[in-house]
Parts: structure tokens; sequence; C-alpha cells
């Protein structure tokens, strides 16, 4: 396959970017993208040239690190991350545009590279159950319905891409945020900070400049671990009862 | 007669592992007992440097944050919660017994030091058993959400090596599960202040300074800034060394050179051959391919792995082929353990099958080691068809669904209708930096922990201990030893003026530059990738003397090459992959080496070190106790030649017998 890739490059976060057109030649179709973006740079070194800068480690769809906005759409045309999209997606011929995730809280590093520490202060602001190393009672001590540990679990495959924020159209965080506060509601541990985590969680999505949610579902229709959209009514009923508890914040 | 004779040079035993008298079911208690410890209120005058932020050091920079030190932690990528890690799929052991099969934590500890066909140390085993109940009792308690039955209870399943069910998950995604609850342990940290988390960083240098190990040299992967750092003690908790052979399971940034760099400062590296490679990996496509993938070995529970009898039948469609003319290998070899077999023992068995002809999927040109190109087809099926017939499509995809999915992703085939074609990849490494009972390395105040340690699996590592290894590292090892080294803490302080701060800046620095004026003719991965096809053509499943002595020549020419013609693009001062790449390779190529001379002394046959002239008639592998009871921890030789250690192996609870899983 021959494939034209027009790519966004910037130097660093003050410059200014532009999309570049490169041409690939001899691409398989079992090739993963990146791999093809792997071939693009061996071939942009050899030529002296600066290759693409782009995120990416464990390349098996778990890691969360890829992540770029292919042909307008958060981690391209089949729903799963970057590093599992492969070539035999594409036709021979196909332009496909590369850009970086686009949104306010997470600004560019570099050409396809962003910064995503704020889904980190989230998760610092109550993304957590308090159970500090050695306190635990034993693991059979709280039984847990297998249905709630089903829906913990779908919440808890969450891997933290940034597709969901890429996608919102008001750039927001909802679906990553909801996901943690659903993840840890469903469980009995994670009751006695329930309500100060929603709190928490939500404040600090709201002071990293995330936009607010509109329920248009583009996060949940690009999100390679299909978290379903309900986790943000779930998280929303759990804000609203939240604020008539008084738990000293 | 020894053939590495002239690549090393044999220097004093190893005198103590410093693991406490007494029986071995107290020594641990002992330990914890006879450990000096240090007053919560010295604590937090106290700081530990934490390289790495998996399982091991995710968990101990959480646990030492809790207990009231200062902690620095460093990982390469953007967040903690990337940390490779988190690919592990297929589960945790435990000796809970909850299925009440007859298991316990002399089974475990049993079954670890048989599994890593008796080179791993009986102390550090056992204690690694007995925690093993309270990782998963911790994980629980951090909201973990394990797979559970109707009842509400934990469930449980097989993994190689036991025949007992242990192993807890989270479906195709236990490592992840058990990373985030330690991440999110960690975040609860820095929020409170006691852990300081700096992401993009990568560790380029270790500083030892009067005796001890003191601090570290950075790299900020963002600006190109080189920074140095200081603490009380060092944790390297920084994963394996699998990436060295290119194509492999690990994650593209993993690497050894924060291990590497602390070595050649005087932190032995033991049993550096000790590969794992893992039976069951998508195949290799082609020769752009990046990394290879894992199917995890859970689908072994379920999976029956076979070949066709004939080699005229190997590119029939598989649905094809008669019941009669499909040869189950691994059932008929193993009667006992069937497709359960140990990793060791399920990869070299899919390597003989492909070598015989009865390889399947697409044949790939191979050099072989005589130089005669010749066709091979590197694939053997994993067969679901009985299973799927048992519990139905549905009941296939609630227990491995992800993985089916990842499977169709990468290959285009359905495997709920075609069985999957797998082979074996490089996974793990049980060598490491040798370390005693407390995890600390020969140089004062360095520890290691998780797999960037040597000290749990011996020569080979079963399934679902890799997980159980890291967090009983972090979460209840380390917090119990490093007090008894920071008991004598706070040292006096240092800064940049220090000579051997000095020393590690100038030796940073002066790489890099390096790195950046050699302006030669080939990419760094070019070089990456020959260096890894020499280490899995000779030092892979199989390894002879002759192989080895060929790929140590290969290797040092390579990396003369490399130094006079490696082209790495762009400065220092800015976000530039080409030289991070540039730096981990430059270690590889040492690493590689001193990995064949390993190879090369070790004269037997041991778990997934595989010697052709040491077997059994049957073609197992076959140790030789008598020469080699020992862990080889490789001082780094500055003239050239590695220095070799002897630490012995004393087996006082287990008896030493040859392996067997028929």
């Amino acid at each position: 396959m021959n494939i034209t890739l027009r790519i966004w490059r910037q130097p660093n976060a003050e410059a200014q970017g532009r999309m570049v057109t490169y041409q690939v030649a001899d691409v398989s179709p079992d090739m993963s993208f990146l791999e093809m973006l792997d071939m693009l740079n061996e071939d942009l070194t050899v030529k002296g040239e600066e290759p693409v800068a782009f995120d990416h480690d464990c390349r098996e769809g778990i890691c969360g690190m890829c992540g770029v906005v292919i042909n307008g759409v958060a981690h391209g045309p089949s729903v799963t991350t970057t590093c599992q999209l492969h070539m035999r997606s594409f036709s021979d011929g196909a332009v496909i545009d590369v850009e970086p995730w686009r949104a306010e809280p997470f600004p560019v590093i570099k050409d396809l590279v962003v910064d995503r520490t704020a889904f980190d202060r989230i998760i610092q602001a109550g993304g957590y159950i308090s159970a500090p190393t050695g306190t635990a009672p034993d693991a059979h001590a709280a039984p847990i319905a297998k249905k709630n540990a089903d829906r913990a679990f779908d919440a808890a495959t969450c891997i933290g891409c940034g597709a969901c924020v890429a996608a919102c159209p008001n750039g927001s965080a909802m679906l990553f945020t909801s996901a943690k506060i659903v993840h840890l509601a469903m469980l009995p541990q994670g009751q006695p900070e329930r309500h100060l985590r929603v709190k928490g969680m939500i404040a600090q999505h709201e002071a990293e400049g995330f936009g607010n949610c509109t329920n248009i579902g583009e996060c949940a229709a690009v999100c390679p671990k299909q978290i379903p959209l309900d986790v943000i009514s779930q998280m929303n009923r759990d804000l609203i009862s939240s604020l008539f508890k008084r738990d000293g914040k | 007669m020894n053939d590495a004779v002239d690549y090393y040079i044999e220097g004093d035993p190893v005198a103590d592992t410093k693991a406490p008298a007494g029986p071995i079911d107290k020594k641990w208690s002992e330990r914890q007992f006879t450990a000096r410890l240090v007053n919560p209120s010295n604590r937090r005058k106290m700081t530990v440097i934490i390289v790495g932020t998996g399982l091991a050091g995710g968990a101990g920079a959480a646990s030492l944050g809790e207990a009231g030190y200062n902690v620095l932690n460093f990982c390469y990528q953007d967040s903690p919660r990337r940390a490779h890690s988190i690919a592990a799929q297929g589960g945790i052991n435990a000796a809970k017994n909850y299925r009440n099969d007859n298991d316990s934590v002399y089974r475990l500890f049993y079954d670890t030091v048989k599994g890593g066909d008796y080179r791993a140390r009986e102390t550090n085993v056992h204690r690694l058993a007995e925690v093993s109940a309270n990782i998963i009792d911790q994980c629980v308690a951090q909201g973990v959400p394990f797979a559970r039955e109707y009842g509400g209870l934990l469930d449980n399943r097989s993994f190689g090596g036991v025949q007992v069910q242990r192993t807890f998950y989270a479906r195709g995604q236990t490592g992840q599960q058990l990373l985030i609850g330690a991440y999110q342990a960690l975040e609860r940290q820095v929020a409170a202040g006691t852990v300081k988390m700096h992401t993009r960083h990568e560790m380029l240098e270790l500083i030892v300074a009067d005796g001890r190990a003191r601090g570290i040299v950075t790299r900020n992967m963002v600006n190109g800034k080189i920074e140095t750092w200081y603490a009380d003690a060092v944790v390297l908790a920084t994963g394996g060394y699998g990436n060295l052979f290119f194509l492999s399971t690990n994650a593209m940034g993993c690497n050894v050179t924060a291990n590497w760099r602390a070595h050649r400062k005087g932190a032995y590296f033991a049993n550096p051959c000790y590969t794992q490679i893992h039976p069951t990996c998508i195949p290799v496509h082609g020769d752009t391919q990046s990394k290879l993938t894992l199917m995890s070995e859970s689908l072994r529970n379920d999976g029956r792995i076979w070949v066709p009898k004939k080699a005229e039948d190997c590119d029939k469609d598989p649905r094809q082929i008669a019941e009669e003319d499909r040869d189950y290998y691994l059932e008929r070899i193993y009667p006992a353990f069937g497709n359960l077999v140990p990793r060791d023992i399920a990869s070299r068995q899919a390597k003989n099958m492909c070598d015989e002809g009865r390889g399947v999927g697409p044949a790939v040109t191979e050099v072989g080691q005589d130089g005669v190109e010749r066709q091979v087809r590197r694939g053997v099926y994993l067969d679901f068809a009985d299973a799927i017939s048992r519990l139905g499509k549905d009941g296939v995809a609630a227990r491995y669904g992800n993985l089916f999915d990842m499977y169709l992703q990468i290959t285009g085939e359905d495997p709920y209708e075609l069985p999957m074609r797998i082979y074996p990849a490089v996974h793990y490494t049980m060598g490491g930096l040798w370390v005693d009972y407390d995890l600390q390395s020969s140089i004062p105040g360095l520890y290691v922990a998780g797999e960037a340690n040597f000290s749990d699996h011996g020569a080979n590592r079963l399934g679902a201990s890799a997980l159980m290894q890291g967090l009983a590292d972090g979460y209840f090892v380390l917090p119990n030893t490093v007090n008894d080294y920071l008991a004598d803490a706070p040292f006096e302080k240092i800064d940049d003026s220090h000579p051997a701060a000095q020393e590690a800046l100038a030796s940073v620095k002066g790489r890099i530059d390096k790195l950046l004026s050699i302006k030669g003719t080939r990419t760094v991965d070019s070089y990456h990738k020959e260096l890894g096809q020499i280490m899995w053509e000779y030092c892979g499943m199989e390894r002879t003397a002759e192989g080895l002595k060929k790929a140590i020549g290969l290797i040092r020419d390579l990396k003369a090459e490399y130094w006079e013609n490696v082209l790495v693009t762009g400065v220092n001062e800015d976000f530039n992959q080409s030289l991070e790449r540039a730096g981990r390779v430059a270690d590889f190529f040492e690493l590689g080496e001193l990995m064949c001379i390993d190879a090369l002394h070790r004269r037997e046959s041991c778990g997934g070190h595989f010697r052709a002239e040491s077997q059994t008639e049957d073609g197992e592998a076959l140790r030789h106790d008598d020469e080699f009871l020992y862990v080889a921890a490789w001082e780094f030789g500055s003239g050239g030649k590695p220095v070799l250690h002897k630490e012995s192996l004393i087996y006082e609870s287990i008896e030493l017998k040859q392996r067997s899983y028929k």
C-alpha cells in the first residue's frame, strides 16, 4: 500500500504548528498504525530530518500512552487504541490526517505528544480508597455481588488515554472522571469516601479547565475500552446526593 | 571443559545473603523483628528515591510514603499508571487455599522453586509465598475488581506448572487492575505530600558517594535538562531487560539503563542469561514488526495446543484436519500436566514441532546458524473448539473475551471460528541485579525490587508469579527492610560539588554529547534489530557453546560499529526520542555480551536456559547440580572481563530433584 500522511508538526509548546505532508510506500496491511509511523521515522532519520514525535509504550492497547486523532476521530476508524489500529483498516492510496489530542488542559509538548498530567491530578483529588498497606481484612470478609463487581470492573478498565476529551466538543473529561467514581462507588470498600470523592474529583476536573458534559456521547463512541456513557449519569446522581451530606468539606 | 574461561575472571564467592538463621517458616518474622527501626518522627527527615512506578515501584513508593519517608519517585512515561506491569494479563498467585485443594504456603513455595528448576534462593521464595495472601487482601481493600462468583466470593483459575487453583484474576487484565490499585495508593500519597512524582524523567546514572548509593542523575525528557537528586537510599524498580531482543512482549520503552548504570557502579548482575520465552504469543508477521503480543497463559486452561501429525497438512484449513491427524503434543508428552506445563517446556516443544516441519501459518525465510536459507512455518494452534462446545461461545467470551478481541484486531482472524496461531516470544527476565534477603544490592543503600532483581524465580518463572513478586517486594518486603539501613541515616548532606556527583554528571553529559556527535549513517533501531536477531538466534530458546562464542564476537563488532556510525537526530535540549533510544541500545550491547558469557559459562540446562549439549535422552533440560548449584553474580570488570562471584544455593527445605511434569 502507498499512503499519504498529513501530520501535525509543532516543535514545542510555544511554537506555531502546521500540517506537513509525507508519503509512505510499501506499507503492509498487517502493520499497525504506529509501525507505519516507525517506517516514516526511519526514513526521515536517514534523510537527516527530525522524526515525528508521538507517545506510545506497551503497543498492546492497555497502557493508554498512545493516542492521536486520525482523520478527525480519536484513535481512528476502529474502536481501539491507536497502537491496535492496523493498516488493513485503510485502502491503498489513502490520505490520512494525523493530529494530537486537542484540548486546553492537554497542551502540546511536541508534534503529536501532549501533556495529560491533569488526569493524575484528578485521581489525586479522591480517585482512591484509603487503605494503607498492611491494614486489610481478609479478602473474603466482604462478599460483593457479581453484578456489582462486574459493573465496577467495566468502569475500572479505563486506560486514561484521553480519547474521551479529544472527542468531546466541550473538551470534557467526564467519562474518565466518572469511570473512576463509579468503579469505586460499586464496591463496599469505596463507601466511606464516596461523597468526598465525587465532590473532590469534580472540583478538580473543573479546576483543570475541562468543559462540562452535555450528553453528546462522542466520548463513549471513541472509548477504546467502551466505558458506557451511563457512568456519567450515575456520577451525577452521586454528586447530587453528596451535596446534601455534611462531611466537613 | 569450560569454554568461557577466557571471557571472565573468577572472584570470591558471595559470603552471605543475610537471611536469618532458623527454620524456613520463621525467617521472615525473625527478620522483621531483628531489623532496626526508624522512629516515625525521624522518618520525615529521610529521603528515599524510587525509580519506576510499576507494581514494585508504585507499591513501594506508596507504602514508604504512608510510613512517613520523603519519597522521590521517577518514571520515563507521562504518568505512573503506564508502567508495563499494566500489560500483565492472566493473574496473580496466592496461597489462600480458597478452593480447598491442598494448597498452602509450603506448596506455593515448593511449586515456585521446582518451576524455577531449583535455581532460586529458598529463603526469598518462602517469604514470597508467605506474604502472597496479604497481597490479595490488600488489593481487595483498595478496590481491585477481581473476578467473583455469583456468591460474591473471589474466583480462581489454574496456571502452568501447578495442579491447584490459586490464581486470582480480573478478566485478562489483572496487571492493569493491580497497577491501577497501586497507582491510586501512590496518587493518594502524592496528594498527601509524602511522594513527589517526576514523570518523563529517565535515570541515566547512579551516584555512589563514600560507599553508599546516595542519588541519581536524570534527564528531563521534555527539555533535556540533566538533574541530580539526592537521598538516603535508592530503590530501583525498573523492570526487566527483555527488550534487548528488540522483538518481545515488553513495552517499547522498557530498558536496562538504570540497572546497567548501577551495575557499572558496582552492583552485581545475577543470572543474566535466564530469560523467559513465553509459549503463547502471536507469531511474527513481517520484518517491520515492532513488538510481539502475548496471549495470556490462562488460555491454556481451556485451549488445546496442537500441530498436524503430517507435514503435508500444515497449509490446510485447520478445520479440515481430522481429529486423528492432529498431534496434541503437550498432552501426549506430558499427560499429568498436559497443556499446563511450565512455560520453558511449552516453548521449547513448540520450537521442536516447527523445527520438525510441522509448524503452521505462513512460511518465513530463515537463515540458520549454518548460514543456509530455509522456509519454516513458525506457529502452532491453540484451539478452543472443545471449550466452545463445552461452555458455549458466551462462556468462553466471559473468560477470555478481551484476549479474543485483541487477537482478532492484530491478526484479522476470528479465534471463535479458527484456532489461534501462537509462537514463543521473549517475555520476562528472571535475571537481574543481585540482592540479599533484604533486597539490598551489593552497593550499600541500593535496593532492587520486582523484575529488576533476580531473586525469586530461579531459571524459570511460573505464570502469575511476576505480579505476586512485584507487589510482595513493594508492599511488604521493602517497607520492612529498608528501615534497617535507614536506622543509620540521615547521612551527611551532599550536593553537586561532591566528586561522585561531578563524575556522574560528566559521564551522562559525555555520553549524550558522544551519541549526538557521531552523525553516522545507520539508525538506532536498525542496530537494535540486528542485536536482537543475534540474541534470538544464539542466546534464545536453545544455546550452544559454539553459537554463544560466535554471538559474543558479533555483538562486539556491532557495538564498535555503533559507536562509530549511529545516526541520532536533533539536540539534547529538546523532546528527543531518537536520543532516548540511542542511550538504551548502547547499554543493551553491553548486557547482551554479559548474557552470552553467562550462558556460555553455565554448561548445564536449567529452566529457560537450554544448552543443547546438556539434555536427557527425551530432550529435557539436564541440570548439573554438582557443578552449577549457584547463582552467578557478575561484577562489572573494569578491565573488560566480568568477575564471577558464586552464591551457593542451599536447599534445606526442598529436596533437589530432576524436574518432571509427565
